[in-house]
Parts: structure tokens; sequence; C-alpha cells
């Protein structure tokens, strides 16, 4: 199964698809705790993230369309694809696993989306910077949701702070992929159009390590090499079946002329 | 030419001038409720950002119009509904051929809401945004506002919860007279 799109086609599409994929199947995973939170207000937090994520991916998977100049519309490119055609980082599709895995996994991502939304808002691409601004707004809440979180749960009960700290554990395999600069992503930053991933790592690690720190949990150690290569179209297990169920109707009820969603 | 909605005081803010057509379609719009928050009209919303009369409706004809619409937040669920609202209420000014133009930028911030809107939202049970929104680089732990309780107007409050029943509004409750509300968040 070869990928539709070659990552040497259309760098710029890429780029923002990428973009979208993360808030689009972050948000999915959010929207899986709905009717499940661990109380009514995070439950209606959880809503609230979901659509706060989706919403970010529909106006960048519009934009991406326009890039891409084949005539997709956002819901295309949402329902149509297959996972392979996906461009998010594998942290976001990581199972949400319990409270503890989720609030880890929305720190470590709401910190590095800050990061790259604040960086993009000077792109040279306006309809882009146009949107990161926007969705900046959002995502400052989501860090800091996400933040109050981890010191509650680390600063709690010896359970808590066992639960949360598994989650670092669990999910830190997948941070060397959020930055990793693929050449093409260079280049766009060096047109002013990207921001190049790897110049996001100071920052993100010296916020990341002040709130663990805060929060009486460790850092987790150890050689991190995880690379997703999701450029070349490969992911792990768990897109596929959350795929399955955000594309599902779609699929089963498919209409003459695309995704009508 | 006010033909269109005579009994309407022109609502058209100070600072969008405009033809007399346009100041009666922004006088229609001022009538159209946020369906998430009644209390307040779209234009107390400052989700209008401007309205364009492309040609008046005269001698039996419609009217065409341009609104241009911006969204509070981007995954806003009342955005359709919102957009279909305005389409009907300038249709049925005369404006047949009614389109609605999303704009992202600038981006929405409840600076826009109006004077008025914010003493609506008071009556209406909502704590009011408090101060304006934070411009520049957002602190990760932003000093809290002090939120007044906008039925006792206590400000003896505390936050329950950053996210509440729309994407606008967070939960609180009120320590004095114990009373649970909702705050229209700052953004
Ligand atoms: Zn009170």
């Amino acid at each position: 199964m070869g990928c539709i799109y070659q990552t040497e086609e259309n760098p710029h599409f890429q780029y923002v698809l990428g973009l979208a994929d993360d808030a689009l199947i972050l948000g999915q995973r959010w929207g899986e705790w709905l009717s499940k939170g661990p109380t009514l207000e995070l439950d209606i937090a959880a809503s609230n993230l979901a659509l706060d994520l989706i919403g970010q991916a529909n106006l960048l998977l519009e934009h991406a369309a326009e890039l891409e100049g084949k005539g997709h519309t956002a819901d295309d490119l949402a329902y149509l694809r297959d996972a392979h055609d996906f461009r998010n980082h594998w942290l976001v599709e990581q199972p949400n696993d319990d409270w503890g895995v989720t609030t880890a996994r929305m720190l470590v991502f709401s910190l590095y989306q800050y990061c790259r939304y604040e960086a993009l808002v000077k792109s040279s691409d306006a309809h882009l910077a146009d949107i990161v601004a926007k969705a900046l707004k959002e995502v400052s809440y989501h860090r800091r949701f996400a933040a109050e979180w981890t010191i509650r749960l680390g600063q709690g009960t010896e359970e808590s702070n066992q639960r949360i700290q598994r989650g670092f554990d669990m999910l830190w395999r997948f941070v060397p992929e959020l930055f990793e600069t693929v050449c093409w992503e260079q280049t766009l930053a060096d047109d002013g159009i990207a921001v190049a991933s790897g110049t996001l790592q100071d920052a993100w690690e010296a916020e990341v390590t002040l709130i663990l720190t805060q929060a009486n949990l460790s850092v987790p150690k150890g050689d991190a090499h995880q690379f997703g290569s999701r450029h070349d179209g490969h992911h792990t297990e768990h897109l596929g079946t959350l795929l399955c169920e955000l594309q599902f109707l779609q699929r089963s009820y498919p209409t003459a002329s695309g995704a009508v969603w | 030419m006010t033909d269109l909605a005579p009994h309407l005081e022109s609502r058209q803010p100070a600072h969008m001038p405009g033809t007399a057509e346009e100041a009666a379609i922004w006088a229609v719009l001022a009538e159209v409720p946020d369906p998430e928050v009644p209390a307040l009209s779209l234009l107390d919303l400052g989700v209008i950002r401007a309205v364009h009369v492309v040609s008046p409706p005269k001698e039996g004809r419609g009217g065409v119009a341009k609104i241009d619409v911006t969204p509070t937040y981007t995954g806003c669920p009342a955005t359709g509904l919102i957009n279909e609202m305005i389409k009907a209420a300038v249709t049925n000014a005369g404006y047949h051929d009614t389109s609605i133009n999303m704009v992202i930028s600038p981006a929405w911030t409840t600076d826009w809401i109006t004077a008025e809107g914010r003493e609506k939202l008071r009556e209406y049970g909502i704590a009011p945004p408090v101060g304006s929104a934070p411009s520049g680089k957002a602190a990760l732990f932003g000093v809290s506002p002090v939120v007044t309780c906008p039925r006792c107007s206590s400000e003896n409050t505390e936050q329950v919860s950053e996210f509440g029943a729309t994407a606008c509004k967070a939960m609180y409750r009120c320590l004095a007279c114990q009373e649970p509300f909702e705050y229209f968040k700052c953004i």
C-alpha cells in the first residue's frame, strides 16, 4: 500500500496537512472521553478541548485543500484518506488509557503546539498565520488546563502521582518525533512559511521541566529515539482503529459528491 | 432609504460608517439573538464585522448583500446556525441574495462584546469578561481575574472549571450566596 502523498510532492501542503492532522486526531481522542470523564466538569472540559481542536483542524484542512489544488474539501481530507496518508505525530494517535496518560499527553502536546503556533504567527503564509493566531488563544487555555492537572495529580495522592508519572514514562519515547526537522521542512522554514521543529525544543523542554518539577514528578530518563517517519506514511497500529470510528459513517454511507459532514 | 426596517433605530456601530441601507441591515442584525446566549444579540457579541450592500432592493426586486462574520472559537458549533440566522434576517429585509463571508483575522476577542452586551450578560446570570484580552505572549499561569457574582455582586467567588457548557464560558461558584454561575471567558 503506497501513500497517495509522496513526501517530496507539494511540501507546503504536506506541512499544513501535518498541523491539521495533529489537531484532528487529538480532537478525536478527546472526543472519546465523552460520557466517560472522571467528573462531570472534566467530561465537559473534554468536549470543549475536542471542539477547539477539531475547529482548528477544519480551518487547517480547508487551507491544506486549497494548497493541494485538486478540488478536495476539508471533509474529503478528514474522511476519505487512509492511515498512511495521515501526517500527524505518533504521540497524538496513542490511546487515551487513563486520565494520567491523557493529561501527560496533553501537557506534552499543548506546550509543543503553543510553541509551534506562536512561531507560525509570523509565517509568510498569511492565511496560515491568521489561523494560528486565532488558535493560539484556545491553546493557551489548553496548556494551562494540562499544566494545572499535571500539578494537581503530581502533588495529589501517591496513587495519582504514580498514574501521571506512568503517563509521562509511557509517552516519552514519542517526544523526539515532535522536534524532528525533515529537510523539506527546513526549506519551508528558510522561506519563512514553516518553523523548523527542532528550534522549538529548548523552549519546550524548559517549560515541561518547570511544570514536572513543580508537580513532584521526574522528567523521564533514558534514550528516546522513536522517530515516527510519518512523512512516509508509517503510524502505530492505533491510528487505524481511531480512523475506523472517525470515518465510519462517511464510509458506510458514501455520497456521490464526496464527504459531506 | 430606510423603508427596510423603518421602525428600528439604527444600531450600526459608530466605527462602521456605511450607507443608509447598510445602517438598516445593522439594525436588523441587532435584533438577532446569539443562539447559545440569547440574551445577547449578534451585534452585542461582536461577530458581525462588516455589512456590504451590493445593490439595494427596489421595485420588487431583491437586493444583494454580503455580511462579514467571524467565529468566536474555531470549533464553535453555533457558527453554522448563526450564519443561517443572519441570512434569514437579512433576506427577510429584502436582500434575497445574501451571502456570508467568514473572516478569521483579526481573531475575535471578548473586547468586542459591547458595553450593553456586558450588562445584558450580567442580568442574564452570566458574569461578563473581566478586563481586556491578554495581548502578546500569554503567561502560562495568569493571575486569575476577580469575577463578581452576577446574582449578589460578591467578589468572593471561585472557579469550578475552566470549561463550561459552551466554549466561551467557564464555571464558577459564589462563596457568599452559594449559587453556581457561568463566567464569559476573556480571550
Ligand atoms: Zn453570589
